[in-house]
């Protein structure tokens, strides 16, 4: 295995982490809320419980100016290289969404959220999509691919 | 109050996503191919939010409710189910697949690719062609209750 060692990254890694950290502490602290975004999305859109559009919103609204924010704090940091084209691009948002919904969670309410109660449930989850993750790209890199 | 700390929340979640490098898909990538060359940066961004989160949630445990609203609002369920296991799967594969997940894709919507916006639309029909296949399957292979994750 070739490791990437790059300490700056780790380093930003750690503390985007802890603000990430931060933001779901807040998040249930003060209003018991789960930050977990499919939850927050999926629930916004398809379930639409009364009166909770508006936070569900914000939160939403938040992540796009949080991330212009630090995008015009650090425009070297501001990189999207996309990894596959239209037809990835749509068949993967189709079974995120469709995973997601289905597993109850992502990797901010399972991952983040879930194993900090340490839930059963978010813990199995997060072990089974990261495996699949791995499993995923191993195959399409390694096995079809021609990418190293 | 409440919808103020939900924007600061997903505004600082934002933030974090950026500067630890999650929306970035290749970054993604790079983390999930292990037989690649591996970077491991991903996994402090999962351990970052781990160290604020884990003894947060433990602490409020103890302390029973939120200091604004009435209560948590958690899942009720805690038994391993196939759809728990499945979607998860299901989520791993698309994650591999384009390097997003949902946090990161909708926080990526800033740069303004039209795949991405491609990739978040199909997410939400995706989300919706779930409700339309569980409710239609026979009462018992449920859907998990509301309570948000």
């Amino acid at each position: 295995m070739d490791i990437v060692v790059d300490l700056a990254s780790w380093t930003r890694a750690g503390i985007g982490g802890a603000m990430i950290g931060i933001a779901a502490a807040l998040l249930f602290s003060l209003n018991g809320r789960i930050a977990g975004v499919s939850g927050v999305l999926g629930t916004l859109v398809l379930d639409r419980p009364a009166g909770e559009a508006p936070w569900r919103g914000l939160f939403l609204a938040g992540l796009l100016l949080g991330a212009l924010l630090m995008s015009l704090l650090r425009p070297d940091l501001a990189a999207s290289t996309l990894q596959t084209g239209w037809p990835g691009m749509i068949a993967a948002g189709l079974i995120v969404g469709f995973g997601t919904r289905m597993g109850s969670g992502c990797t901010s309410g399972h991952g983040v959220c879930g194993m900090a109660r340490l839930s059963r449930r978010s813990i199995t989850a997060t072990m089974t999509f990261m495996a699949a993750g791995f499993a995923t790209v191993f195959v399409m890199r390694h096995v079809f691919g021609a990418a190293s | 109050m409440k919808a103020l700390v939900a924007l600061a929340s997903g505004t600082l979640f934002g933030m974090g996503l950026l500067l630890g490098g999650m929306t970035d898909p290749g970054k993604v990538i790079g983390f999930l191919d292990l037989a690649g060359r591996w970077d491991p940066s991903l996994a402090f961004v999962m351990g970052g939010a781990l160290c604020v989160t884990f003894p947060t949630f433990q602490l409020l445990r103890l302390r029973g409710r939120p200091l604004l609203g009435e209560r948590f609002y958690l899942p009720t369920r805690k038994d391993l189910d196939a759809p728990l296991l499945g979607g998860a799967v299901l989520f791993g594969v698309g994650w591999g697949i384009a390097g997003l997940c949902p946090g990161p894709a909708i926080a990526n919507l800033v740069f303004g690719s039209p795949e991405v916006l491609g990739f978040v639309v199909a997410m939400i029909a995706g989300m919706w062609l779930r409700d339309r296949v569980a409710t239609k399957a026979p009462p018992g292979a449920s859907n998990a209750p509301v309570a948000a994750t």
